[in-house]
């Protein structure tokens, strides 16, 4: 039963003196799945790879159950990594590439076996031992990487966007079998990724890092409906973030308007597209149809504010808008940010 | 199917250019009367065979160079291995000076260079002594031990190194048990390519060799020079191919295709 506790860690890259990671710091909970979710450059990976022991910090201290292990060399730490190329051995059979770390620990053969056998059958791919890793499948292939890490049983186990590299369809599959396999055995995980289906469909938190920051550290279905800063806003989901002015009380930008019930000053609003009902205007429209895209289930309209400020808004009958119609907008939920932080929420 | 005729051109080409000398050699080495005008020589026979593989300089030049080779590649593998990981791996001041200086070799004609070696070996009296001639004989293979095992090494997924320290290995059990095999092949192929090359290198061995050192192909020369009967030279020549053949035949099973280019291409 693991905890995993980062404390104030920096990270500065010598060459170019970039700060990677900025006094960064997270308690994941035993058991629990977190994930890392941003853009590139965000600093996510490099402290995952801090947490695994690949980078030095700067600055700052990780614990695993208590122990300090910041300064720890990778084969000294109870983390196990699954990296974004798999990284197997490819000049060993599947059931070596398992077998070393075990061998490594002077384990006696036949609990190797045991042990190997019973972590494939986990993954799905009993009875796949001898076959060669380039023999394998993209998705076989980070099976095993995640098998190679899991045999070892470690406190901690971190995933580098491990699903980065394979397609779509085989991407929701793999993460739900790495969801239900984390669940079953209980193991507390850091996951990195720039993919917010997966961070909302697998994390039991997100941390959503900017500049080696975090921006906001929620349940997924929190940072969805209550992102505490403009960024959160942007990065999660589709949402239209309209800057404009508040005065007495109404938000305005170009032709659109609406109560915004704060002190006067610049704001951005942000509107997700769901939120956001359009009527045919039949004078005094706000906006202009651009586009509408019939997905079957929904329509998305694409339209333009009076300044051209391009906005998108989900409708359940889009056959009734036509590109260059005048609209009228009502927003039924909306936040308003100033200065980088929430002012509003309706 | 199109047929491609430049494909076949060049394939004739090559084969024109590569085997048809080949061909003419091994027929002299096999052949007792050969006169012209004909094209077919009028007697084959083991004659010249016989009387090349009785000679005693033969078999000492043989096992000379066998052993010449054996000990510059293996002196040659242990100083250029590591100094190839050194720079692929490590960043020091002059890295790029030191990598492009073992170009230097090649850069100038050779001759120069042996002359200008053979002078300072002239007073440390390494002249006419084996290890004069290892000596002269491993700054030929500097190249091929350095440039290729450098893009091993460097070819090698650093990834895979990064996971193999995440279940355990320390950095040396890292290098034995990932680094060096995946580099393996390549570096296969630069150790025979050094040992090949030492094999047939005949500038060095003579100017620093002679007279008290000979070897297998610094006596080839000397029996073509000095000889009337072209089979003497030919029997030679076709005995010189069996080591590179076998070596060829070695590489193939061990290395597989793509290694070399692979070493190559980095």
């Amino acid at each position: 039963m693991s905890v995993l506790k980062i404390s104030d860690v920096t990270k500065v890259f010598a060459a170019g003196n970039v700060v990677a990671v900025d006094t960064f710091s997270l308690d994941v909970a035993d058991g629990e799945l977190v994930c890392l979710l941003g853009p590139s450059g965000s600093g996510k990976s490099t402290l995952l790879r801090m947490v695994g022991g690949f980078e030095r910090p700067t600055g700052g201290l990780i614990t695993i159950d208590g122990e300090d292990i910041t300064h720890l060399p990778p084969e000294k730490r109870p983390t196990g990594m699954v990296f974004q190329s798999h990284a197997l051995w490819t000049h060993m059979n599947v059931f070596k590439n398992l077998a070393f770390g075990l061998k490594l620990r002077r384990i006696p053969a036949d609990e190797i076996k045991r042990r190997v056998e019973a972590v494939l059958e986990l993954v799905g791919l009993g009875g796949y031992g001898t076959r060669h890793v380039n023999q394998l499948s993209g998705g076989q292939q980070q099976r095993v990487a995640l098998a190679r890490s899991l045999v070892l049983e470690p406190k901690i186990l971190l995933l580098d966007e491990p699903f980065a590299s394979l397609d779509q369809h085989l991407r929701e599959r793999l993460r739900e079998e790495v969801r239900d396999i984390q669940q079953r055995l209980k193991i507390t995980t850091l996951f990195v990724t720039h993919g917010q289906d997966e961070a909302l469909s697998m994390a039991d938190r997100i941390v959503v890092m900017r500049d080696g920051k975090t921006e906001q550290v929620d349940r997924p279905d929190i940072i969805y409906r209550e992102p505490q800063t403009p960024f959160v806003a942007g990065f999660i989901g589709t949402m239209n973030l309209i800057e404009g002015t508040v005065a007495n009380g109404t938000f305005i930008r170009a032709g659109y308007s609406t109560p915004l019930p704060v002190s006067d000053g610049p704001a951005i609003l942000a509107i997700r597209p769901e939120a956001l009902e359009l009527t045919v205007a039949s004078d005094g429209s706000q906006g202009k149809v651009h586009r509408v895209t019939d997905y079957g289930t929904h329509g998305l309209v694409d339209l333009d504010l009076n300044d051209n400020t391009r906005i998108k808004a989900m409708v359940s009958h889009p056959d009734l808008f036509k590109a260059g119609q005048g609209v009228t907008l009502a927003a039924t939920a909306v936040a308003a940010y100033r200065d980088g932080a929430v002012i509003h929420r309706t | 199917m199109p047929i491609d005729w430049t494909g076949i051109a060049f394939t004739a080409l090559l084969s024109a250019a590569i085997i048809l000398p080949m061909l003419v050699v091994a027929t002299w080495a096999f052949t007792e009367v050969w006169r012209y005008p004909n094209v077919v020589p009028q007697q084959f026979g083991l004659r010249f065979w016989n009387q090349t593989l009785t000679r005693p300089d033969v078999w000492a030049a043989l096992t000379l160079s066998l052993q010449l080779s054996t000990v510059v590649t293996l002196l040659s593998a242990a100083i250029c291995l590591p100094a190839a990981y050194a720079f692929a791996r490590l960043s020091f001041p002059g890295r790029n000076v030191l990598f492009f200086s073992f170009l230097a070799g090649h850069a100038f004609p050779k001759f120069g260079l042996l002359i200008a070696i053979a002078a300072i070996f002239l007073q440390l009296n390494l002249i006419g002594t084996f290890w004069g001639v290892v000596l002269i004989q491993l700054v030929g293979t500097l190249l091929f031990m350095i440039w290729i095992p450098v893009a091993a090494f460097q070819s090698v997924d650093r990834r895979m190194e990064e996971a193999a320290r995440d279940v355990g290995a320390g950095p040396l059990r890292v290098f034995w048990s990932v680094t060096l095999p995946q580099a393996g092949p390549t570096i296969a192929a630069a150790v025979l390519l050094s040992f090949v090359g030492t094999f047939y290198e005949t500038e060095g061995a003579w100017l620093i060799g002679a007279p008290g050192i000979r070897t297998m192909p610094v006596l080839m020369i000397s029996f073509i020079n000095n000889q009337m009967v072209i089979q003497y030279g030919a029997v030679l020549s076709v005995m010189l191919w069996v080591p590179s053949f076998i070596a060829l035949m070695f590489a193939r099973r061990v290395i597989g295709g793509g290694a070399f280019a692979r070493g190559f291409g980095g």
